[in-house]
């Protein structure tokens, strides 16, 4: 309760706490455009077209991971359906390219703004279950749309959608013959969602997701309005997600409903969050940054024949994380400076 | 619709409904038990058939035969997953909730990449089994004995279970556990042991399933994963916790898909079992028997 009053009430700190608070945040906004600028400068180091694409992977999933921390690690609505989102955004930046041939940024805002209609429409109902009811009902209704999906000829059926060969353009956001595009695109997508979640966090809107999650009841009686911030943060997060997909078709420029609807996105949206630490500015860029490349690598030196030996390994890692780190990857710096915050006050 | 095509919908949504509550019962135990959904659960299914595979293959003994001996293996299996992952996931003091499903899950990869590492990805069927392929005719209805099989066993295993939770003194320490985990410490009950004693028989009771499920269904190292999003459907739509509402909510679940396949295309099957399992729970949140 006391993290709670003092998280809805900012303004009755002292002022010096205050002045450090905000100093605070402009320094996480000065890291950040730091280590954006670091990462985006990074391709030019790393020639190897592999490595750019595990790059461009741990990037995109660290985007995608921090727009499911947003509702599943702020607002603590765990989501296990973002599939669904992901595969609204593929699916309509390649159906509006490839059938109308309306440029993929257009199609992506589309298949975003679609993405945030449908999480409020779902949300509706969905807001109203608890805990792991509400997780399954995200499961079951990823998974009808997929199936959906696969049965919807309009869409490509089961046979999917196979993106045109055009020259090289930012317009198409195709790039055949050198990856480094893809990789600004991904800091960029990456940067923005973190500057959302950075707005966020200082806001009402941030209070009121960190005060539902905390205790909703609580919540509710010192006047947050919960039900509003559930639909709100599954907007937003939704919306990145879509925007992610619409990235994703763009880049592998092919997709059918397994390739980006499947369960295991789901999975892989939440996991980074919850490795690096959820509800961190910061988390899900950890997290991805040890799990994607981890999963890739050992994908293509231990499982090249499907042996199985890398999900022995992926699972393994998740396991010992989940149990080691409940607080996440990045808990292990929060200790000290908590430490330290200690001692400086008396 | 005929009212013979009618009755063989109903029989065979009926015989598949009660393996459905088969395999989503040890799940539902578990909940109640300890608030924990195993997210392995599927994997523990499709080890129980490959286990069933194997035991055919090296003793050339009846799949029906060997059922003992698988449930006796998943009963390890699932204490053994109990003692070295989950016990270990109940002391996370943040985010216990997300703990639980990462390490239940981290383990359920686990299993999936070891089935493929011992079994390759090919698509495996248990071969030359008695009640393999035979069906019995009743007045132009047909039912695949194996399925039949497979119902008697759910019938059995519910029967058994709950004459387990009420007449013997593991049951009573189960129900006592369930109730309030904290008094049974002070009366010399040690949960732990009951816990992991809990998750050996969910495993144990879902081996049963999967020993059945193999007579007549392709084994594959994914094979879990379709079965475990029915059971998780099947179990809140119950109510988590609750065996009797598995049993019921098992045997709907069955009517609801047989009744779907008939009316939309064969791959749209579980549509009508998501949309009803939707429907259930937002007009009443905790499912048909469960508590809020």
């Amino acid at each position: 309760m006391t993290t709670l009053t003092t998280a809805l009430a900012p303004g009755s700190a002292p002022a010096r706490a205050e002045a450090s608070y905000a100093g605070r945040r402009r320094r996480k906004l000065i890291v950040a455009a730091l280590v954006f600028s670091g990462l985006a400068a990074l391709p030019y180091g790393i020639r190897d077209v592999y490595l750019q694409n595990v790059l461009i992977l741990t990037l995109m999933y660290a985007a995608l991971s921090q727009s499911w921390n947003i509702l599943g690690g702020y607002c603590g609505q765990v989501s296990l359906g973002h599939a669904l989102y992901f595969g609204f955004g593929a699916y309509a930046t390649s159906v509006l390219f490839v059938n109308y041939g309306v440029l993929p940024w257009f199609g992506m805002l589309a298949g975003g703004a679609l993405s945030a209609v449908v999480a409020l429409i779902l949300g509706y109902p969905c807001f109203r279950l608890a805990g792991h009811y509400f997780s399954i009902a995200t499961i079951v209704i990823a998974e009808i749309g997929l199936l959906l999906v696969h049965n919807w000829e309009f869409v490509g059926g089961a046979m999917g959608i196979q993106w045109p060969f055009n020259p090289d353009s930012w317009w198409t956001l195709q790039f055949a013959r050198d990856k480094v595009p893809y990789v600004h695109f991904a800091v960029g997508f990456l940067a923005v969602v973190w500057f959302v979640t950075w707005l966020i966090e200082g806001s009402r809107w941030g209070y009121w997701w960190r005060a539902v999650k905390d205790d909703a009841q609580a919540a509710e009686s010192l006047g947050v309005e919960v039900f509003r911030s559930k639909m709100a943060a599954a907007a937003v997060s939704a919306f990145f997600t879509a925007i992610g997909g619409g990235f994703y078709a763009a880049y592998v420029s092919y997709i059918d409903p397994e390739s980006v609807m499947s369960f295991r996105f789901s999975l892989l949206f939440a996991l980074p969050a919850v490795l690096g630490g959820i509800g961190t500015l910061w988390g899900p860029l950890v997290g991805a940054a040890i799990l994607i490349p981890l999963t890739e690598i050992s994908r293509s030196y231990l499982g090249g024949s499907g042996n199985g030996l890398d999900l022995m390994l992926y699972g393994v890692l998740v396991m010992v994380v989940a149990l080691a780190r409940p607080e996440g990857v990045l808990s292990l710096f929060r200790r000290t400076r908590k430490a330290r915050n200690e001692e400086a006050t008396p | 619709m005929t009212t013979q095509a009618l009755v063989q919908v109903l029989a065979s949504g009926l015989l598949m409904g009660l393996i459905y509550a088969l395999i989503a019962v040890g799940l539902s135990l578990i909940f109640g038990l300890m608030d924990v959904v195993n997210f392995a659960h599927g994997e523990f299914l499709m080890l129980a058939m490959y286990a069933t595979f194997g035991l055919v293959l090296v003793t050339r003994l009846d799949p029906v035969v060997l059922m003992p001996l698988v449930a006796a293996l998943l009963f390890m299996l699932g204490a053994a997953a109990y003692m070295g992952v989950v016990r270990f996931a109940m002391r996370a003091k943040a985010n216990q909730g997300m703990v639980q499903i990462f390490a239940t899950f981290g383990l359920a990869i686990l299993l999936q990449g070891a089935a493929q590492y011992l079994f390759t990805p090919d698509y495996r069927n248990v071969q030359d089994t008695w009640l393999g392929g035979r069906t019995l005719e009743l007045g132009g209805i047909f039912l695949p004995w194996p399925q039949i099989f497979g119902a008697v066993v759910s019938l059995a295993a519910f029967g058994g279970l709950h004459l387990l939770m009420s007449r013997t003194d593991f049951g009573r320490a189960l129900e006592a556990t369930r109730e309030d985990q904290g008094a049974v410490a002070l009366v010399g009950i040690d949960r732990n042991r009951v816990f992991a004693l809990g998750w050996g028989l969910g495993a144990a009771l879902v081996g049963l399933a999967g020993a059945v499920l193999a007579i007549f269904y392709y084994i594959h190292p994914q094979v879990g994963a379709s079965f475990a999003l029915i059971a998780y459907v099947t179990v809140a739509l119950g109510g988590f916790g609750s065996v009797g509402g598995a049993l019921v909510a098992g045997i709907i679940v069955g009517l609801v898909e047989a009744f779907t396949a008939v009316i939309l295309p064969p791959a749209l099957k579980s549509v009508g079992v998501y949309a009803l399992y939707l429907a259930v729970v937002f007009a009443r949140p905790q499912g048909l028997f469960g508590r809020l």
